[in-house]
């Protein structure tokens, strides 16, 4: 892992990756591209390790498969920052480092003695990454925010769900610390690209809730027509007639999305649909000769809104997901099944794509299936390299290389430094 | 002095439209990449005539979902059905160091624009496709947009109530596919600042937006669970949800997920008689509570804003939020205004209007968010100043309805 490879997009960067949950994807992302990332936990592990799910439900550091996902293609160590001792190889990383991602409090790794400014000194074209809530400065910057609370203060939760009940969020680990993530490895990549031309690094100020507010086309209708989204917008209008004309139906064994949309939109995507609803019989006459461009959801009558619906939900509770998706493929009709894993994992077109990626965990005695590279290329694809680290796996290698030995890395570990 | 852009100096033929591929030029744009954008006045980025439009009134250079996600780009008003159309738009793949497209998988190709033909015109073109299901596969023509593919890509599964159907995350998928082709140009010109190299990038909105299933994939694979939706429900926090304030739909979230949070909370709701007894006093007994914990939870929270209660909880160390409206997120919200997050436009056509900044700012060389282009504002600038053209040559195109 040590000499020059040029074979990669970033295979001549390193990166030191003090994150945890907040941005662990910064650095997979780097790693995947070909950086050599170096995963820094506290001794005993990251927190992120607790969570779940869990390889057969077994709670353990070292098998979150939350964990395993998120830091594919990187190498781990351990290594206390806190400490006087931590603080001082931390700062020997950096020397040959060209990226710090880090996730701590605003202020923290300044009081360390580790923020920005102080790393500038060591190391000019070292940059730094910071992924926090809110930002590093403001009314905002010392709060907390989970998940839920990312989530809702970026505005994407409250449109979400239905009209009856709360606002809802996705559920599961945090999509919102995804798109931080990801958004922390832009900002590396635009700051190198900097770096190139000027010698300098510079230092990257990621707002989690600003990742969140991105993720809304709506502020700009609040802006030109003063209209907001609300919950319950599985409608395609307020139009009380039109109430069973929405945008997600059931199916067979699930769920499909089909907007039956009117207008210049409704000529050009019933038709697949109605023809696809003929072969197999099921298609009304009414349904065969209906000008789609006239169907509007704002005037439809109750009548008019049944005749297209009854026949539509008849045809697709007929049918399972599987079988809806390969009709929408052969006829080219814009519909999708509401898929769970197990449906994305049987994708014939992920397949043929060689999406999936057999990693090999020998210390579970098993290889797993992951998604793989996030793009082909004809030159230099990202891919996954290796699975996750374990806790302090690649010490020994790691330390070795900045030149301690055998028994002063013993030392170090009986000091809780690494 | 005025600070180095970033992306100074880095041109980008930009034939995307609608969302995903205008945002991933956007963040160009903003860190001082040039980016001509190159649209058909007979067939304009389809953003411009969909979606909201400044006080009700349509217009291409009126709409709302364009003019935030085009910003500081030049545009040309190029007819890419003519045959003079692709040789003008090849010019500037000459002059370009990215080209960017967002056509279903295939179409590139077919408009004499595919990989191939550009490496022709320059061998280290950098060219990255970001269609809905890639180049190639069994379901390449598959019609898709943001609506759809949010479902395929299993996160509308994930979403809402255990005992309802999934909720609607609307075009959710647009948002993710960004990151990756970002992440791809930026690597891709590093390598090719080193190696000399171009490449062409093929990306997958559906493949992306899977990225972000990555942990619950891995429990089907291993553990044969199929996720479900939960709610606001977390493993590892309660109470942890959505609560009602006061006023007309208003909602706060609050997250404990510690003790110490619990007591600070506790304290905060004025230590009420319910939170010591049995069934609340511990994680334990309120994860097996949790209906009766959200009833008691919001009992108090009825009584503030949500503003208050964030306030409160922040204050002590326990985590909560207001659940934003996008005027709150507009007009209230005061970190996004400490952040400049909205940045406040004025276009020629719509007037006064808000883009958003990028969501990471660097110290040194800080974003500069500028005004969306009317369609073919920039088509004598870029065909003079970039392309070279003589008056008699730009004249003779537009006569022959090549530039619009």
């Amino acid at each position: 892992m040590t000499q020059q490879k040029i074979s990669d997009m970033l295979s001549p960067y390193r990166v030191l990756d003090l994150a945890d949950e907040e941005g662990l994807l910064c650095g997979k992302l780097l790693g995947d591209l070909g950086a050599d990332v170096i995963k820094i936990e506290r001794p005993g592990g990251d927190s992120a390790r607790n969570v779940g799910p869990f390889y057969h439900d077994e709670v353990h550091p070292e098998k979150s498969l939350f964990w395993f996902a998120l830091n594919t293609s990187k190498r781990g160590i351990t290594l206390n920052i806190e400490k006087t001792d931590g603080k001082e190889i931390f700062k020997r990383l950096v020397k040959s480092a060209d990226f710090v991602i880090e996730s701590f409090p605003p202020g923290h790794m300044d009081k360390l003695g580790l923020g920005y400014s102080a790393l500038e000194k060591i190391n000019p074209r070292i940059i730094v990454v910071s992924i926090t809530p809110f930002g590093q400065t403001g009314p905002y910057r010392d709060y907390r925010a989970p998940d839920i609370v990312a989530w809702a203060t970026g505005g994407r939760m409250y449109p979400v769900g239905d009209a009856d009940r709360p606002p809802v969020r996705i559920s599961h680990y945090s999509q919102a610390y995804l798109h931080a993530g990801a958004e922390a490895a832009a900002g590396a990549l635009v700051a190198l690209h900097y770096r190139e031309t000027t010698g300098e690094g510079q230092h990257v100020d990621v707002s989690v809730q600003a990742c969140v507010a991105q993720l809304l086309w709506a502020t700009s209708d609040w802006d030109m027509i003063h209209m907001m989204p609300r919950r319950g917008s599985l409608r395609m209008s307020d139009n009380p007639a039109a109430a069973r004309l929405l945008t997600m139906w059931p199916c067979k064994d699930g769920y499909i999305v089909w907007l039956p949309w009117g207008g210049p939109q409704g000529r050009m995507y019933w038709p697949p649909l109605v023809k696809w609803m003929d072969e197999e019989g099921m298609a009304t006459d009414f349904l065969k000769e209906f000008d789609w461009g006239t169907l509007s959801h704002q005037t439809v009558t109750g009548e008019l809104a049944d005749a297209i619906v009854e026949p539509t939900a008849k045809f697709f509770m007929a049918h399972t997901r599987a079988e809806l998706l390969k009709g929408a493929v052969k006829h080219k009709a814009m519909l999708c099944p509401v898929a769970t894993t197990s449906d994305i994992l049987e994708s014939p077109q992920l397949a043929a794509r060689g999406f999936w990626t057999a990693v090999e965990h020998p210390e579970l005695g098993t290889t797993i299936t992951y998604p793989g590279a996030f793009a082909h290329s004809s030159a230099t694809p990202p891919r996954i390299r290796c699975r996750a680290p374990l806790i302090g796996e690649h010490n020994a290698e790691v330390y070795e290389e900045l030149g301690f030995s055998k028994q002063e890395i013993l030392i170090l570990k009986q000091a809780n430094v690494i | 002095m005025v600070p180095r852009k970033a992306l100074d100096g880095v041109k980008v033929a930009d034939f995307s439209w609608s969302l995903v591929g205008p945002i991933s030029t956007k963040v160009l744009s903003d860190y001082g990449a040039q980016v001509v954008k190159i649209e058909g006045r007979g067939k304009p980025d389809i953003s411009r005539i969909t979606g909201s439009f400044k006080d009700g009134i349509t217009g291409l250079d009126r709409a709302g979902r364009f003019i935030p996600y085009n910003t500081g780009k030049l545009s040309v008003a190029l007819n890419l059905a003519h045959p003079k159309g692709i040789v003008v738009a090849k010019r500037f793949v000459a002059w370009a160091d990215v080209v960017v497209e967002t056509f279903a998988g295939g179409v590139i190709d077919r408009m004499g624009l595919g990989y191939e033909e550009l490496r022709k015109i320059k061998p280290n073109i950098i060219m990255l496709s970001s269609s809905t299901m890639g180049q190639d596969g069994p379901h390449r023509d598959l019609p898709t947009f943001g609506a759809q593919l949010v479902a395929l890509a299993g996160l509308t599964h994930i979403t809402g109530w255990p005992d309802r159907p999934p909720a609607n995350l609307e075009v959710y998928t647009d948002f993710i596919a960004p990151h990756f082709n970002v992440l791809a140009i930026l690597a891709a010109l590093d390598y090719r600042r080193r190696t000399g190299r171009g490449q062409y990038l093929d990306l997958a909105q559906y493949e992306n937006a899977v990225h972000f299933m990555a942990p619950l994939l891995l429990d089907r694979v291993v553990n044969e669970r199929v996720a479900g939706r939960m709610g606001n429900y977390y493993p590892s926090a309660s109470p942890h949800g959505a609560y009602r304030c006061r006023g007309e739909d208003r909602w706060c979230v609050i997250a404990v997920f510690t003790d110490t949070e619990w007591q600070s909370f506790c304290k905060v709701i004025g230590n009420p008689a319910w939170t010591r007894e049995s069934e609340f006093a511990t994680f334990l007994a309120r994860k097996e509570k949790e209906k009766e914990l959200d009833e008691l939870v919001e009992q108090w929270t009825i009584k503030y804003s949500p503003e208050e209660v964030m306030s409160m909880m922040q204050e002590v160390g326990v985590p909560a939020g207001v659940v934003e409206t996008v005027e709150d997120l507009l007009e209230r919200d005061p970190q996004l205004k400490h952040r400049h997050f909205h940045r406040e436009l004025e276009h020629p056509e719509v007037g006064k209007y808000r883009a958003p900044e990028p969501s990471f700012v660097l110290s040194k060389s800080p974003p500069e968010v500028r005004r969306a282009p009317l369609l073919g504002e920039h088509n004598e600038y870029a065909l003079k100043q970039i392309l070279s053209m003589s008056d008699e040559e730009i004249a003779e195109l537009v006569i022959e309805g090549v530039i619009e």
